[in-house]
């Protein structure tokens, strides 16, 4: 069983910013120099790499650049933005199976000076595949897609915009405490969200998330390992990946069919959980993997989020501590990973007190990873 | 140089599919083995792993599953068409359909409204199928 035999032993990350003015491929290799120096792991460890697929920087481009001769373990996860826990995942498979040592996870990318996601840059398909029934219809970026879907589960659990907009107003207070976030300085009322015209309806501006230039890394070893540089680590109490059908409900998410899973691995329930960091591209979608995921029973996602209960200060189960994608910056689930060490380590500006188990969702469903204080 | 919206490109899994809506017909896929209908079309059933497929002609009349109204034309194609709305129609016979809506604004969308469908010819090769108001019949 994986449980805590691995560790993530780094973090790190680059600024982020509206046009960074390097390369994808520059920001991925500064994540990770940042990631090992804060795990104490020289590059000359590392034999593992691993990376979305709609990265553009190859692992044998990564590998050229920190002079690694030979990579034990690496590759690739489709979808799209999602995948950051399944990536976990590999990773920390490969090292519990004895395949590798030290695997780093890296993203690196220009999402707002480069391609953009946000207008179908990324995902577009021209009409071909499955696209010929949803793009001529103007179903042409993710945001299209996640907008029926949350419509639909809007009716069906009486979810209200109100409720979503306090997804946004919690997320930019955390942003508020965390000076690498976008809207450090940028306070945010549910007055602001009411008010905020509709990109694509029922998604109002401040329910999308940003698109951010930047990097981040994950530098995954042995538990042991990772002790040995005598910093703190976060041990994986478990970790799991969900690949959804191309038959989507249009009600669920993929969390319904993880969830059972994961807890049954981490041999935990979600009240043993002290934060929480989920997907959240678009702001009701927190909402929908709170009820998913089973912290609260379905329908019950709005109200717990619109009493305050997702808040740092003072709620039962605070989440998106960092300000998350729609706040402090969008990296696919990076930094959200990034801050689910940061509060197993005690390190996060949003930090919760005596937090022994943080979990972080990457994909509304797609991945997930339970992290323990080590 | 205005963008448009992508039309379909037709495949091997698909052709019959588009080919009946040039023909004037909405037809959907039905497993030939078991009878589950499916859509979009695909070479195997979910339900039963047949490759055996059948074409069966709907009624055409259905009711809306979502929508959603595209405001900032975030894509190029709708600069000039927003506030643009999709809708997830849900046929009487089950399959749902990703759609347009031809004589309804944006504001009068409801879930459970009842629609029917309408041929839209879009090239030689290409008709899409919107849809309407239902006219009258009820729908259910
Ligand atoms: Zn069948």
């Amino acid at each position: 069983m994986l449980r805590n035999q691995v560790a993530i032993a780094g973090v790190g990350e680059t600024d982020y910013s509206r046009d960074s003015g390097r390369s994808e491929l520059t920001l991925a290799l500064q994540a990770i120099q940042a990631a090992l120096a804060d795990a104490g792991i020289s590059a000359d460890e590392v034999d593992g790499l691993v990376r979305w697929t709609v990265d553009t920087s190859a692992e044998a481009e990564v590998a050229a650049n920190l002079g690694l001769t030979s990579l034990s373990w690496f590759g690739e996860i489709s979808q799209a933005g999602n995948v950051g826990a399944a990536l976990v995942t590999s990773a920390a498979a490969a090292i519990h199976a004895g395949l590798a040592n030290v695997v780093v996870v890296y993203r690196g990318v220009n999402g707002r000076s480069g391609r953009r996601y946000g207008r179908g840059e990324v995902t577009g398909r021209a009409g071909q595949g499955s696209a010929a029934f949803s793009e001529p219809f103007g179903v042409l970026t993710p945001q299209h897609g996640l907008a029926m879907h949350t419509r639909r589960r809007m009716h069906e659990t009486s979810t209200t915009e109100r409720q979503i907009g306090m997804v946004a107003v919690t997320e930019r207070g955390h942003a508020n405490r965390n000076p690498r976030a976008t809207f450090y300085d940028r306070p945010l009322t549910i007055e602001d969200y009411m008010e905020s015209r509709y990109v694509v309806e029922p998604f109002r501006l401040f329910a999308c998330c940003l698109e951010t230039d930047g990097g981040g890394a994950l530098v995954l070893t042995s538990t042991e390992r990772a002790k040995a540089s005598g910093r703190p680590v976060a041990m994986i109490r478990a970790a799991a990946m969900c690949g959804y059908a191309a038959d989507r409900s249009y009600i669920d998410t993929s969390a319904v069919t993880l969830a059972p899973r994961l807890w049954e691995q981490a041999g935990l329930a979600p009240s043993d959980i002290d934060v929480v960091q989920i997907y959240d591209h678009f702001a009701p979608f927190v909402i929908f993997a709170l009820e998913d995921y089973g912290f609260v029973e379905r329908g019950e996602g709005g109200p717990f989020v619109e009493s305050g209960g997702a808040m740092w200060d003072g709620g039962a189960l605070p989440v998106n501590t960092s300000g998350g994608h729609l706040s402090e910056a969008y990296l696919q689930g990076m930094n959200q990973l990034i801050e689910s060490v940061r509060q197993a380590r005690g390190e996060s500006t949003a930090q919760v007190d005596n937090a022994q188990f943080s979990f972080v969702d990457t994909g509304v469903g797609t991945g997930a990873v339970i992290l323990e204080r080590g | 140089m205005m963008a448009e919206l992508p039309l379909p490109v037709p495949s091997p899994d698909n052709q019959e599919f588009w080919d009946a809506l040039t023909e004037g017909e909405l037809r959907i896929q039905r497993c030939a083995a078991c009878g589950t209908l499916r859509h979009p079309p695909r070479p195997m059933c979910a339900h039963c792993r047949s490759f055996d497929v059948e074409w069966v002609r709907m009624s055409g009349r259905g009711t809306v599953f979502s929508y959603i109204v595209t405001h900032q034309p975030i894509h190029p194609a709708l600069v000039d068409r927003v506030p643009f709305a999709t809708v997830i129609v849900e046929l009487e016979e089950g399959p749902r359909l990703t759609t347009n809506l031809v004589d309804v604004s944006p504001a009068e969308i409801t879930i459970g409204m009842p629609v029917e469908v309408v041929f839209q010819r879009a090239s030689d090769e290409i008709t899409l199928p919107l849809f309407r108001r239902a006219s009258g019949a009820r729908v259910g």
